[in-house]
């Protein structure tokens, strides 16, 4: 950090500037595209409309909520960041921010986006936005990560939030549609994380995290990705038949499940020397095509709220 | 005597500083249409309570009830 002191010289050492753009990347942009594309399904799927200024209001302040806890997660993971590849070149770990700058930053902006979500809607959607920040940070960051190879599984919840806050934010409640989108949400985490661990295996171990291939090996983990993806079908089949659901996300609902099945399913049916010999091929197409099950069953709910409102849809 | 050169602090930070100044832009006209719309618009919560409404003198305005009473 540099300053300049009365007489107009330098002042303290001589660091790299943080730009605007490094602030930026303290909140997470890519986990805030998906905070947004969630969040969005549930306010779109909800029942009931707010005027335009608010609902872009409310988008807004939900996706910096996201994007500050980012930010104080990796104040408080700068130290494990630095061991990761993955996380190295971060702003905190890369020297571009010091760890009170992202921590100041990311307190300021936690308290203004719930206020912000409060003033544009109301105070259920602001609590469950401030719980959300305060579940990743205090409970996941701060408790789980380091201490249990459930990190990912209980943490995952934190995830989950967003379209339920969304829900909330239109309607002032929660309802089972919304519980049902965190828990798809919530299901679809572990798979997704470990999958990332097992082709990521170098870093996870070398600082110290407990993940479940840390901890209980890695044909351990390959049950486990299967398992959970079994247990993710339910409840991802479950919300066709809400009034959020219909025909359309039934259909993606069947086809994107058998797809992550079948993909975990080769996850399980393998083993290191395979892995190794194609480096994680499998396990890489399983990470990504999580992505896309995400992406493809939120779009389903999304279209079914464009035919809903034409009067089509609904099982 | 010649006029001091301008600190190369200032260039350094030159983008954060416009960033933060679109930002801060932003934001105050975000809170300007939000406050237009919620006049606009009305707050319905509000208006079913009738907490704190008040006529253009001052006077608060009495609740009033959801359903007319035809009795």
């Amino acid at each position: 950090m540099t300053d300049i002191g009365s007489d107009g010289e330098m002042v303290g050492p001589v660091a790299a500037e943080p730009g605007f753009s490094d602030f930026v990347q303290l909140l997470k942009p890519r986990v805030m595209s998906l905070v947004v594309f969630t969040a969005l399904a549930g306010m779109i799927a909800a029942p009931v409309h707010l005027p335009p200024v608010a609902f872009f209001t409310a988008i807004l302040f939900i996706a910096l909520g996201a994007g500050a806890s980012g930010a104080l997660n990796m104040w408080w993971d700068a130290d494990i960041d630095a061991l990761m590849k993955r996380t190295a070149r971060r702003p905190i770990p890369a020297g571009m921010i010091l760890p009170g700058e992202a921590l100041g930053f990311g307190m300021a902006l936690s308290v203004g986006s719930v206020i912000m979500l409060w003033l544009a809607t109301n105070w259920v959607a602001a609590a469950l936005l401030a719980f959300t920040i305060f579940f990743y940070v205090v409970v996941y960051s701060m408790g789980l990560k380091r201490l249990t190879p459930q990190n990912i599984v209980i943490g995952g919840a934190a995830g989950a939030f967003p379209p339920m806050v969304g829900w909330a934010a239109m309607t002032g409640s929660v309802s089972l549609e919304a519980f049902l989108m965190f828990a798809v949400i919530f299901m679809w985490t572990p798979p997704h994380f470990w999958a990332l661990a097992l082709f990521m295996k170098e870093d996870y171990s070398n600082a110290g995290v407990p993940m479940l291939t840390v901890t209980h090996g890695r044909k351990s983990t390959r049950r486990h990705v299967l398992v959970y993806t079994l247990l993710l079908v339910p409840v991802a089949l479950a919300l066709a038949f809400t009034p959020v659901g219909g025909p359309v996300y039934l259909t993606a609902a069947v086809v994107m499940n058998a797809g992550f099945v079948w993909g975990a399913w080769r996850i399980v049916t393998r083993d290191e020397a395979m892995a190794e010999a194609d480096r994680y091929k499998v396990e890489k197409k399983v990470f990504s095509f999580s992505l896309l099950y995400l992406f493809v069953l939120f779009g389903a709910i999304l279209v079914e709220a464009g035919l809903h409102s034409f009067g089509y849809g609904a099982l | 005597m010649a006029l001091r050169a301008e600190h190369e602090i200032y260039r350094r930070r030159f983008s954060r500083n416009v960033g933060v100044g679109v930002v801060l832009g932003a934001f105050v006209l975000l809170s300007f249409l939000l406050t237009v719309e919620k006049v606009t618009h009305g707050d319905p919560m509000h208006a079913i309570k009738g907490e704190g409404a008040v006529n253009p003198d001052g006077t608060p305005i009495a609740a009033q009830p959801l359903v007319k009473d035809t009795n």
